[in-house]
């Protein structure tokens, strides 16, 4: 059903229907308003979901993580400072192969304080174990919600996994979008079973052991095992729901119009609708451009993306975020994969910091400066100077 | 695709009519956004809201800066802020004034078309006082949108939260809007 609503308010939605056991959540701009329709829905008696009111985000998590130990499906959502704040427990949610599903209205840290959209809060998150997805729009917020839940509970994944959509361009705007049925998402995203659940005292386990140098090395490793397993699961849980929506996910990311194309912009989030704008007016004039949309960003799909890469002349990779003292995080993903190969030129731009607005103009003097461009530029766009 | 910017102050509605307007233009099959400018968010300060309306998905996610509608609710900003400020040539500016057209010409600099009328004047005699529903009405009939899909869908959305009573007041209110702006289209 096609209605109109906020990125928060898709989110809400998916949430309601996928109806967790548990939701553990502290308010924080400009994720609030998902929590505010949450809490509604569970007074209004529409979810029988345990929403447990937390005095900070360290303790959102915390709780998110014994009511996933214990065996219960578990979502939360944060932004900003408050992800700054649950990291070291997420860190452990990781560890513990906890799947915990998070909606993350990506806002930008502080100083100086700023309430509006970059993604330095995912990049924060960025080496924590937790499985990172990015949505272009409303539509892709809500979508990804409901695979996120199989991609994280599946048995050979286990993690935690993090969906990202823009602070206030995705949360706060109205957009279409189209939902499905409740018994359609409750099908698909089933009954869930824990694996080794604290609560069956049955088969009593140990949760959050202590491992010194002779262990901590192998648990770790299997902990990436779990990485390992994600993208084949994504493919296959995302292949699924394809079918049921009609929408056509198909992959890692979205090539768009890439395939002959020469000069390319990799990036996420709601920036790439904005780009695939400027794609079609300089297709129009005959130029040969196209775009790459990062939708799963961890575990990174290096070699896939390589080959979508391959036939370029020049890329421009944009990272909405500054990893201070080098380039862009994105930027050394997608270049890590031409190592000892060749490979087209490799642009970094830094964009839209604390909720800098990107003009269509601004996308295409990115495929304008690409004409020029050599390796290992770092630009800034939208920056005045 | 068709840009519309509102303009008014906080607590007057301009964000609410600003989705209202989507919803009732989703009803006709059309594509929409509708999203507000957030600064410090407080009662009384200026605010803008956004609609876009297209027959195809819209991808962009950018700010709106040429709009081909723009919108007044409150008069006091065409004083203090550049109200027409990128406005298409051939767009429309609404204002909700008692002043006169040619007033209101003098004062924002725009040579295109003009709607001025006195939202706050009917919006009173209707028994509402909120001049952004008639302004509402305006936009429809700019927009060439059906006024009968326009009122089912605000007489839905207005009897979540107002009595049958409020909702025919502002229906009133909503008509008589649309008769102040009946006649003249965007981009016409």
């Amino acid at each position: 059903m096609k209605k109109v609503m906020t990125g928060h308010k898709a989110v809400a939605e998916a949430m309601r229907q996928i109806e967790p056991d548990v939701v553990a959540v502290y308010p924080i701009t400009p994720q609030s308003e998902i929590a505010e329709y949450y809490a509604q829905y569970v007074a209004d008696g529409l979810v029988r979901t345990e929403l447990v009111p937390v005095e900070s985000e360290h303790s959102a998590m915390s709780a998110c993580i014994g009511a996933a130990a214990a065996g219960a499906r578990v979502i939360t959502a944060t932004a900003s400072q408050g992800l700054a704040l649950m990291v070291e427990v997420l860190y452990i949610a990781a560890g513990l192969r906890l799947p915990i599903v998070m909606a993350l209205a990506n806002r930008s840290l502080s100083a100086p304080i700023n309430i509006h959209c970059d993604h330095s809060d995912a990049y924060l998150a960025r080496d924590s174990g937790a499985i990172q997805i990015f949505a272009e729009s409303a539509q892709e917020a809500y979508d990804y919600m409901v695979i996120a839940q199989r991609l994280a509970e599946d048995e050979k994944v286990r993690l935690p996994v993090l969906v990202n959509l823009d602070g206030f361009t995705l949360t706060h705007s109205s957009q279409v979008v189209e939902t499905l049925s409740d018994e359609a998402v409750k099908g698909f995203v089933g009954e869930y079973k824990a694996v080794y659940p604290l609560l069956d005292v049955d088969n009593p386990v140990t949760w959050g052991a202590f491992a010194m140098p002779d262990y901590y090395f192998e648990l770790k490793r299997a902990q990436q095992a779990g990485m390992e397993a994600a993208p084949d699961v994504f493919l296959q849980v995302q292949e699924e729901y394809a079918k049921l929506c009609g929408r056509p996910y198909r992959g890692f990311f979205e090539a768009y119009k890439l395939d002959d194309a020469e000069r390319a912009i990799v990036v996420m989030g709601s920036t790439a609708g904005t780009a695939k704008v400027v794609v079609d007016e300089l297709r129009e004039k005959g130029e040969r451009v196209g775009l790459l949309k990062v939708w799963l960003w961890r575990p990174f799909p290096r070699k896939e993306i390589t080959e979508a890469l391959a036939g370029a002349k020049a890329v421009a990779i944009m990272d909405r975020a500054i990893s201070f003292g080098n380039l862009g995080a994105l930027y050394l993903d997608v270049v890590s994969g031409f190592a000892g190969r060749e490979g087209p030129v490799f642009v970094n731009y830094i964009y839209g910091l604390g909720g800098r607005d990107i003009p269509v103009e601004h996308i295409a003097q990115v495929f304008e400066g690409l004409k020029r461009a050599e390796t290992g530029e770092l630009r800034y766009l939208g920056l005045r100077e | 695709m068709v840009e519309i910017r509102w303009h008014g102050r906080g607590g007057q509605g301009a964000k609410t009519v600003s989705q209202i307007l989507a919803q009732i233009v989703l009803r006709e099959g059309k594509h929409v956004q509708a999203f507000p400018e957030y600064g410090p968010e407080r009662s009384g300060a200026p605010v803008r809201a956004y609609d876009r309306i297209a027959d195809e998905e819209i991808r962009i996610h950018s700010g709106v800066y040429h709009p081909d509608i723009v919108v007044v609710i409150d008069e006091t900003l065409l004083e203090s802020e550049n109200t027409a400020e990128g406005l298409k040539p051939n767009g429309v500016l609404i204002v909700n004034t008692a002043r006169s057209e040619d007033e209101i010409r003098k004062v924002t600099g725009f040579s295109g078309k003009i709607i001025a009328f006195d939202a706050t004047k009917i919006a009173q005699e209707a028994g509402t006082g909120f001049p952004n529903v008639p302004m509402l009405g305006a936009v429809v009939a700019v927009l060439g949108t059906d006024p009968k899909v326009a009122e089912e869908e605000l007489k839905e959305t207005l009897s979540h939260r107002l009595t049958p009573e409020v909702v025919e007041k502002n229906l009133k209110a909503f008509r008589a809007g649309y008769e102040a702006a009946k006649g003249v289209y965007v981009g016409g």
